[in-house]
């Protein structure tokens, strides 16, 4: 994994990524984790003994989840009905937004940190059987996390009565195999009933039906590895990090065409400038910026003029129009032709909708072949404005943000961002390109 | 317990829908309270009778306060609810996804099954965009595909709905059928080598929304609007599952289950839906005959019913009326049991009458017992199963008992001999040993009083049931017919010692219960009432009534092969093919003086007949039938009978006349309406009620009137899926009539002649448990019980006969616990020596870890292949010894 | 169809979770190391275990784009041309591979949706081994280097071996 050596001023504040920095060599090991101090704690939640002060520390701290819904931690747990036992922790781990590589990073690069997090979110919320949903793809990170689980089971922080508390805690991994929208939390956990991958209708939410129709919280691989520190350093404490209501840090997954792609862990409240420019180093070859993705493929596309706009969530989504979503930036140059990268993000969607329901079984297809029409040169001038239509039909108003849905889940409406961002930034060229495709071909 | 009353003790709440307030219950669907409001959202996903899924997203909304657009078909009513169905935004959507569905849809209607009565094409004309902006290539497949022997798969065609998967496991409980691939691939699968062979595979024709699933026994048949229909009930089990009958030039083409809330719910079994073929089977007897020198012959009608006349007046005279005994009647309908019930009893005098063929029940059990209706079975305290495979035999009785026990959650015991299809959802299982089912029943007895019964399965079914409100429905039948009713009647004695218990009799035969409630059985007269009651009653409605109890169905064969029995009528009966002993009856059918046989087909039975006399059958006759709960409804007339034959009602009237005896019964209805003014239990039931009330009547009708339910629009069998829902239920009171004048002045008739007969007919029988106790005898340490039992598809008439579901009968095996097999010594599949008390057979053997260790499971088929030459009637269990063949 | 061991493995596999069916997938995946492949017998047997029909365990492992339904190669090349791959090579060393290996039965080339290795893109895997800052020509050696065994290989499904 690249990480940028940097020498501009803008820098990382590392937290979650401090361990795998620090210790390149053995970070995933249980001794070089122990040597840095996993585990520590843990044992303070532990020694404290209540696990509503936890709870309280999570909902002090505003941490929102880092798998793209920016959805409260500490309110998550609140949900769950008093009483119900029992009760499942389920992790996700299966990063299969376009580009975004942090949670593979932190599964390959510090278990431990994860088990951590494990340990104390399901001490919080009293559960004592978590779950591990592990991208099928992520061979390493599984070869990892289970030589993780077991020595953190001999050294007695998972298993029974973990640390001599009393509290309980089996933990067991189940693969995916190749399917995006069980990223997506109730095809998650449909999936690991052995189902097929498609998500269920909300309400209820998981808290309240989840996994085995028992109250689930799911998290994200990378919310709960931030729960150790937030219990080393109070939540209040981790709060004064950031900006607004983003909190803290978050992993930014920063691809394409800039000089030094890597993860960066960056305080929100920077700049998109800070993060393509100070740690990214700027466009490849000094090109000029063409567009940058500021959240995964799901969300709408920003441009040159947006590099100032501060990186924080609210701001994304109330004044952009757009998410940090996943956390991945993903950067084009001017070399690149805006309608091959939507073309290719209808692919992706059309491949991975789960065909449940129909707008987005139909319609991502649709697109697609709309879009490698326009892309090759034998659309017709109609084309243009069909795709758009076809998009409000998935998700209307499409252009606004965030979106709506004829969809039963937003994997459906992902593919109208695409389309929503050609149509802001690019209509007339493409317009303009159709028409020049047109005269071409022989009457 | 209709619909109509539970729905007056939940919450009402007002909300208002497109500007016009409605009420609802709290919780009911939207897109339900919209169309019960005569507003229709479109939908393709959701059914009512499952759980919705919210998939398709034809029924988006609007709803003030609430983020986008919820799907109706998920969204629960609530208090204060503005809904909005119809404003652009929805407009755009419901466009939107016609056209998503459209593009993959070929357009091949001309050629479609389903063109002409297809919820795509309707809605697309009702809802959809003008023309699709689709230019690109659509999804191919190979198209059809079978599923099944019954269903084929046209995937272009299918709109990924899942009605058909759901239905397999939600409803079947059968997954054989699920979503495979994802994305625009998904596609319904079934694994490659396991066929979608349910026995309910025809529902998910019937519910899918396109012409994707088809049957092949219809495809390519008919246009519907070619197709005439009228309302029928299936008369295949006891069940009476409602249907709609449909044909084309005089020729069945097709039964669609039909909703009745009651019973059905939509829902056939694959037995029901395609065993009309046999109507149309090659194999009809549809000339009268006799027998001259030993060759039938065929001869006119008024000869043939000569001969029989004479043949009849010669036995009464020079042998009295008991050397006359009729077997049979059960598979026909009230009608016909009734007309022959008054020849025999009210004209010839004889009460030597039974409907049964030793495999069921004694009918003053049957008739006795408190008895529940199937909708009892959801708002049960608790269900216990002593009894057939409800799977095999009364299949849509199976699906409302897994209903009971899976959704509304009912504790459900399991007391049968052997695993059976509902085991998989039983709240407890406990095996009974053949022969010992009394000895359950007082163990459940016992739990069910505090008492611990020794039997932990028991125990646990009974804590479940404790604090349970509701009654407790026995399912009572003989959980093999490889042994007596005795041990049923045991049991049947302990379970009535139990607070609020109900009794389902799960007699098998489609119009049983009729038959015995019209008296087809000795000591019984129509309308539940006893001989000796009824004699008063009925000797000055009739011309005589007989002087004492007469012979049931092994009695009567017995006599015969004694030859003691002059004429042997049978109705509709097959005894070498249905009576449990098949030797005793060859013997009886030689061993009879004269045998009239009144079918429509030739049998092992018939084929030795002297005169016979070819009935018209179902679909080609109307009347009424009675179904397990006492459920009478009306049979749909469909098509003209074939040749020359004749209802068996009127059959009997024609032979009466000739003992000098009138009935004056010219119409159907006619004979309707005597039974509802002379037979006590069913006093009231009148053509004219019947004709109109939608759930049919259940018995006695004045303990009943309050769940009439009285239909005013035509027939629409689409209704669920179609814009125009056009069969309205109006509920009526009986307490205070309704604005529905003519509804309220049926039900008022028919309280009238109810009270007029309670006041002056004999009262219902009632069961004594007195006498029904005794004891299974031991078996010895080798010996294996036999238990046996009918499959769905076996080797009777409905499945042989029809090409469709000939090929569906399974090879049959002695199936044996795997420890039994290994003590013989043999590989499975294996031939083996069996031996019981009156046989020897020769079958091959196999292991099923369902049988328990001692047990040995056959089917029920005289065939061969089957368990009838093994079964001695004369004790109380059949136990094997099984051998190899050295 | 499973070998004694696995049908132990199995054993334990369906004991880690509190419904049997959960196991679908696991069970997949061992019956797909067992064979280098998922084929049809499979499936039954997985269905036993987990007390599903045969049709459900189809419909399950059939959403799944890792479980080979179909004969692949011992060597299962996975080129990325989502997004960050597509703009930086990835087509190129999709088709290069493609081309390259097209009769080889020993190799399947397939082309996959991100693989989460945007950071060094374009990337590929093979058997669910990450190779990073590909060329055509480098990824060519890589899976040369499986071939002759200078490289050790995961399972088709990804475990060590
Ligand atoms: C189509 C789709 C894909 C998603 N993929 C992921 C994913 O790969 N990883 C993840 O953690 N969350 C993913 N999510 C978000 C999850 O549904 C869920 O919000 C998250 O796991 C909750 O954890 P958090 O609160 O810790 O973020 C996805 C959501 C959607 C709609
Ligand atoms: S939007 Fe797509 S992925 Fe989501 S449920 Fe519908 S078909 Fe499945
Ligand atoms: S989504 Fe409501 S009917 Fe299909």
């Amino acid at each position: 994994m690249t990480t940028a050596n940097t020498s501009e001023p803008f820098s990382e504040t590392r937290i979650v990524t401090r361990r795998l920095h620090e210790r390149p060599d053995d970070s995933w090991t249980i001794d070089g984790a122990l040597a840095s101090g996993a585990y520590d704690s843990l044992r303070q939640v532990l020694a404290q003994g209540d696990p509503s002060a936890v709870q309280a520390e999570a909902t002090a701290s505003g941490l929102r989840g880092r798998g793209g819904a920016n959805f409260s931690t500490g309110q998550k747990w609140s949900f769950l009905p008093k009483d119900t036992f029992p009760r499942y922790l389920v992790v996700n781990g299966d990063e299969g937004e376009p580009s975004t590589f942090k949670d593979r990073m932190l599964l390959e690069r510090d278990p431990h940190q994860l088990l951590e997090g494990i340990v104390i979110a399901s001490y919080a919320i009293q559960c004592n059987l978590a779950f591990i949903y592990v991208r099928g793809e992520f061979a390493l990170g599984h070869d990892r996390l289970m030589r993780a689980i077991a020595d953190a089971r001999a050294k007695g922080f998972i298993g029974k009565d973990i640390q001599g508390s009393g509290f309980d805690l089996d933990v067991v991994v189940h693969r995916g195999a190749g399917a995006y929208i069980c990223g997506e939390e109730t095809a998650l956990l449909e999936s690991l009933e052995g189902e097929r991958g498609m998500p269920r209708l909300k309400p209820p939410f998981p808290a309240i039906e989840g996994l085995y129709a028992k109250p689930t919280v799911v998290n994200n691989v990378e919310t709960l590895s931030t729960l150790p520190h937030i219990v080393r350093m109070g939540g209040e404490e981790y709060a004064k990090l950031g900006m607004a209501r983003s909190t803290g840090t978050r992993v930014c997954a920063l691809s394409g065409h800039v000089k030094r792609p890597g993860n960066y862990e960056v305080e929100f409240g920077c700049t998109f400038r800070d993060i393509i420019f100070g740690l990214g180093g700027g466009i490849r070859d000094d090109n000029a910026l063409k567009f940058f993705l500021p959240g995964g493929a799901s969300f709408q596309w920003l441009v040159e003029e947006h590099l100032d706009e501060p990186y924080d969530m609210d701001h994304a989504a109330q004044k952009l129009g757009t998410s940090l979503g996943s956390g991945a930036v993903m950067v084009f140059d001017e070399t690149t032709d805006p309608v091959r990268v939507a073309w290719r993000l209808a692919k992706f969607y059309s491949h991975e909708s789960c065909g449940k329901c129909t707008p987005c079984r139909e319609g991502t297809g649709w697109v697609e072949k709309i879009l490698y029409r326009i892309l090759h040169g034998y659309a017709s001038p109609e084309d243009f404005e069909m795709v758009c239509d076809v998009a409000d039909n998935i998700s209307p108003n499409f252009m606004a943000a965030p979106f709506n849905q004829t969809t039963l889940c937003p994997l459906g409406p992902s593919v109208a961002s695409p389309i929503a961002s050609l149509a802001k930034y690019y209509r007339d060229e493409i317009i303009e390109r159709i028409a020049a495709q047109q005269a071409e071909v022989p009457a | 317990m209709t619909t109509g009353q539970a729905q007056t003790d939940t919450e009402l709440v007002t909300l208002t829908i497109d500007g016009r307030e409605v009420q609802a219950r709290k919780g009911e669907l939207l897109i339900k309270v919209a169309q019960e409001n005569g507003v229709y959202i479109p939908r393709f996903c959701w059914h009512e009778r499952m759980e919705p899924v919210g998939m398709c997203r034809m029924c988006l909304v609007q709803v003030d306060g609430m983020r986008g657009f919820p799907p109706a078909c998920t969204t629960p009513v609530a208090e204060g609810m503005v809904a909005h169905t119809d404003t652009e935004p929805v407009k755009k959507i419901q466009d939107g996804v016609l056209e998503f569905l459209l593009i993959n849809h070929p357009l091949d209607c001309p050629v479609c099954d389903r063109g002409g009565e297809c919820p795509l094409q309707d809605q697309t004309l009702a809802f959809g965009p003008g023309e699709s902006r689709f230019t690109e290539e659509k999804r191919h497949f190979e198209k059809p595909i079978p599923l099944s022997g019954l269903v084929l798969l046209d995937r272009e065609r299918c709109i990924q709905c899942g009605r058909c998967t759901r239905f397999a496991e939600e409803i079947a409980g059968d997954p054989l059928i699920d979503f495979g691939e994802r994305s625009d691939r998904m596609q319904v699968v079934t694994f490659p080598d396991e066929p979608f062979s349910s026995y309910f595979s025809g529902n998910t024709v019937q519910i899918c929304p396109v012409g994707a699933l088809l049957s092949k026994p219809y495809r390519f048949k008919a246009r519907p609007w070619d197709l005439s229909t009228s309302e029928t009930t299936c008369t295949t089990c006891a069940v009476g599952c409602r249907g709609a009958l449909q044909s084309s030039s005089n020729r069945l083409l097709r039964l669609l289950g039909v909703d009745l809330d009651a019973v059905n719910q939509g829902w056939l079994c694959d037995k029901g839906r395609y065993g009309y073929e046999w109507v149309h089977a090659d194999e009809r007897v549809l000339e009268p005959s006799v027998r001259v020198r030993n060759a039938m012959v065929d001869v006119s009608w008024p000869e043939a019913l000569e001969a029989v006349a004479n043949e009849l007046q010669r036995a009464i005279e020079l042998h009295g009326p008991s050397s006359v005994a009729v077997l049979g009647g059960a598979r026909g309908s009230n009608e016909d049991a009734y007309a022959w019930v008054r020849l025999a009893k009210g004209v010839i005098g004889t009460d030597n009458v039974d409907a049964q063929l030793g495999d069921g029940l004694p009918a003053d059990a049957v008739l006795g017992l408190p008895r529940a209706e199937i909708d009892d079975l959801d708002q049960a305290a608790a269900i216990v199963l002593l009894g057939p495979d409800l799977k095999e035999e009364l299949p849509v009785l199976y699906l409302r008992v897994k209903q009971a026990a899976v959704s509304k959650k009912v504790p459900l015991l399991d007391l049968a001999p052997v695993d059976v299809g509902l085991t998989p959802y039983a709240t407890a299982v406990s095996r009974t040993v053949p022969g010992e089912e009394g000895v359950a029943a007082e163990r459940l007895v016992a739990a069910i009083g505090g008492r611990a019964s020794g039997d932990a399965g028991i125990d646990a079914f009974a804590a479940a049931a404790t604090g349970r409100s509701g009654p407790v429905v026995v399912v009572l039948g003989r959980g093999s017919v490889a042994q007596s009713a005795a041990p049923t009647m045991r049991a049947a004695a302990a379970f009535a010692a139990l607070p609020n218990v109900r009794f389902l009799s799960a007699l098998r035969r489609g119009n049983v219960h009729g038959a015995l409630d019209l008296g087809l059985a000795p000591g019984f007269l129509p309308g539940r009432v006893t001989l000796d009651a009824g004699r008063g009653w009925f000797a000055p409605i009739w011309q005589t009534v007989p002087k004492e109890r007469g012979l049931d169905a092994e009695g009567i064969l017995r006599a015969a092969a004694d030859g003691k029995v002059r004429v042997l009528v049978l109705l509709g009966a097959d005894p070498v093919a249905d009576f449990p002993d098949t030797d005793l009856a060859r013997r009886a059918i030689d061993g009879a003086g004269y045998v009239v046989a009144v079918d429509a087909f030739l049998s092992e039975s018939t084929r030795r007949a002297d005169a016979f006399l070819p009935c018209t059958v179902w679909g080609e006759k109307a009347g009424t039938t009675t179904n397990l709960e006492g459920r009478v409804q009306r049979l749909g007339r469909k098509v003209s009978p074939e040749g020359t034959t004749m209802d068996d009602w009127r059959i009997a009237g024609e032979l009466a006349v000739r003992l000098g005896n009138d009935f004056d019964l010219e119409f159907v209805d006619e004979v309707t309406d005597e039974i509802a003014t002379v037979a006590p239990a069913h006093a009231g039931a009148r053509s004219q009620l019947l004709r109109r009330s939608r759930d049919g009547v259940v018995l006695p009708v004045r303990e009943h009137l309050h769940e009439i339910m009285v239909r005013t629009g035509d027939l629409n069998i689409m209704a669920e899926d179609g814009p125009a829902v056009s069969w309205d239920p109006i509920r009526v009171d009986a307490a205070e009539p309704s604005e529905e004048g003519d509804a309220a002045h049926e039900v008022d008739e028919a309280r009238g002649e109810a009270e007029r007969l309670e006041r002056e007919a004999p009262a219902h029988h009632e069961w004594d448990r007195a006498a029904n106790v005794g004891d299974a005898p031991g078996r010895d340490a080798y010996a294996l019980r036999l238990v046996s039992g009918r499959e769905l598809y076996d080797g009777g008439r409905i499945t042989t006969c029809s090409p469709s579901l000939a090929p569906l009968r399974k090879d049959s095996a002695l199936m044996v616990h795997p420890q039994d097999l290994a003590r013989i010594g043999v590989e499975e599949g294996t031939q083996v020596r069996v031996t019981s008390s009156r046989a020897t057979v020769t079958l091959p053997v196999r292991t099923h870890p369902s049988v328990p260790a001692g047990t040995a499971r056959l089917p029920f088929t005289a065939d061969g292949r089957g368990a009838s030459e093994l079964i001695d009637t004369t004790t109380m269990v059949t136990d094997l010894r099984v051998e190899t063949i050295s | 169809m499973f070998t004694d061991d696995n049908r132990a493995r199995a054993r334990d596999i369906v004991a880690q979770y509190p419904r049997a069916r959960s196991a679908i997938m696991p069970l997949a995946y061992l019956a797909q190391d067992q064979h280098g492949w998922l084929p049809p017998e499979a499936i039954p047997e997985i269905a036993e275990f987990c007390g599903v029909s045969a049709a459900e365990v189809q419909g399950t492992v059939s959403f799944y784009t890792m479980f080979k339904r179909r004969p692949c190669g011992r060597l299962v090349v996975s080129v990325c041309t989502n997004v960050t791959c597509l703009v930086v090579g990835g087509p190129e060393i999709l088709e290069h591979l493609e081309v390259k290996y097209a009769s080889d039965d020993d190799v399947t080339v397939e082309e996959v949706e991100c693989l989460a290795a945007c950071g060094n893109a374009p990337s590929m895997q093979v058997n669910y081994e990450f190779h990073e800052r590909l060329t055509p020509e480098v990824a060519e050696a890589i899976v040369e280097d499986y071939k002759a065994g200078r490289l050790a290989a995961r399972t088709v499904s990804g475990t060590p071996q």
